[in-house]
């Protein structure tokens, strides 16, 4: 079983949620334990909450095209076909911008000279590795400058490889774009965290349309619930989404958090609350109605 | 003589884009006779890579210069490759205020 975490607005609490989970269901003596996915390979920080031992490293990258320029006639096929303009032709000059290549390899396959070659590039690191608490963690971390998270993440989730009777978590980047889209893709369920405030609100709009684009079902948690702003209630009452958690806003829950305690370790009957969670995502991915739940927009 | 203007609309009473890469419209005019011709940029509405597209555009109809407010990392590189001179506008507000300090020679380069 797949739970992807995401939430549109960030600091609403992914990782917080993500990570209580996770050592939620986490047992030391556990022959198929919980799979951790950090995602949010523009700024990783599940690793906090959780002290993995990252043992084992990986090179993320991309293939981008080299050009055996005394192979090349600068006919300028590579420069159309590339739908991210990656490629560029001038006269009698090949310019690649690496950074905006998305390692397609069209180029390379529609050359007439066969004068591209593809070349690896680093984009990042994937690094994985057991938690104390007996949790297969991994992430995958981008290197500083790059602009395009979606190949690492996709790498990430290749590179783990859980069996059925594992759970897997995944902690997905804030936003509605591409890299939460390949983070939350193939999930059998979609927590949503969000806080109750007009912009965690608009964020959990959109997340909650790529849900339904990707036809994931999906529930909300609220968090840092202060008793206002009704209007995410609202919300989750006409559009049909079950309001799965609520936590309090606290001072104290935050000053554990900046110290690098997790919600269970702060707040441990929140254990109970996460296995009871675990178990109400279980049936919810059960309930057909729930998973055909027609959309009303 | 042909220079390249980026401006906000098709016309040569037009304000300028200070964008390169996501202006509307670029303006090819000639400084002297002010004959004029304006093509919409193909690189508005690309999803990355707007200046790349939107200067191989301009390269591949070889003006004498483009002036424009600023130029991205990667359209200045084709540019450069194209050999076509970069100015700015350095506050020039519309595209006659442009064409004067064209002729005057008083725009800065890139």
């Amino acid at each position: 079983m797949r739970i992807a975490v995401a939430s549109g607005k960030g600091g609403t609490g992914k990782t917080t949620i993500a990570t209580s989970l996770a050592l939620s269901l986490a047992d030391p003596i556990d022959l198929n334990p919980p799979v951790f996915l950090d995602c949010d390979v523009e700024a990783p920080n599940a690793h906090i909450y959780l002290n993995p031992d990252l043992k084992e490293q990986k090179i993320a990258g991309v293939l981008i095209p080299e050009v055996n320029e005394s192979q090349c006639t600068y006919c300028g096929i590579c420069a159309e076909v590339c739908q991210y303009h990656a490629m560029t032709v001038i006269s009698n000059k090949v310019i690649v911008f690496p950074q905006l290549c998305h390692g397609c390899g069209s180029c390379s396959e529609q050359c007439p000279e066969e004068a591209i070659k593809e070349i690896p590039k680093r984009m990042g690191v994937l690094e994985r590795g057991m938690t104390n608490s007996n949790i297969v963690f991994a992430r995958g971390v981008m290197d500083v400058g790059e602009a395009m998270a979606v190949p690492i993440i996709r790498q990430l989730k290749k590179w783990v490889e859980p069996n059925s009777d594992q759970v897997v978590i995944i902690d997905a980047p804030p936003g509605a774009s591409c890299p939460v889209v390949e983070s939350i893709r193939g999930s059998d369920y979609l927590v949503l965290v969000t806080e109750p405030t007009p912009f965690g609100l608009h964020d959990l709009n959109l997340a909650s349309k790529l849900a339904d684009e990707l036809k994931i079902p999906a529930g909300i948690i609220i968090n840092r619930d202060n008793g206002e702003y009704n209007e995410v209630e609202d919300f989750c009452v006409r559009n049909n989404y079950p309001i799965l958690m609520r936590i309090p806003f606290e001072r104290y829950i935050a000053e554990g958090l900046s110290q690098g305690k997790s919600l269970i370790e702060i707040h441990p009957e929140y254990i109970e609350k996460f296995k009871q969670l675990h178990t109400d995502i279980k049936s919810l991915i059960g309930n057909k109605h729930e998973t055909n739940r027609t959309i009303k927009r | 003589m042909k220079i390249v203007i980026t401006t906000t609309s098709p016309s040569i009473d037009s304000n300028v884009d200070n964008r390169f890469g996501r202006c509307a419209f670029f303006l090819f005019v000639d400084p002297v006779t002010l004959e004029w011709d304006a093509k919409p940029n193909p690189g508005v509405n690309a999803r990355g890579g707007a200046g790349v597209k939107a200067s191989q555009f301009v390269a591949n109809l070889k003006p004498d210069a483009i002036i424009s407010g600023s130029f991205g990392p990667n359209a200045y590189g084709v540019l450069k490759a194209a050999n076509v001179q970069m100015y700015l506008f350095d506050g020039a507000k519309n595209v006659q205020e442009v064409i004067n300090r064209f002729n005057e020679g008083i725009l800065n380069t890139v």
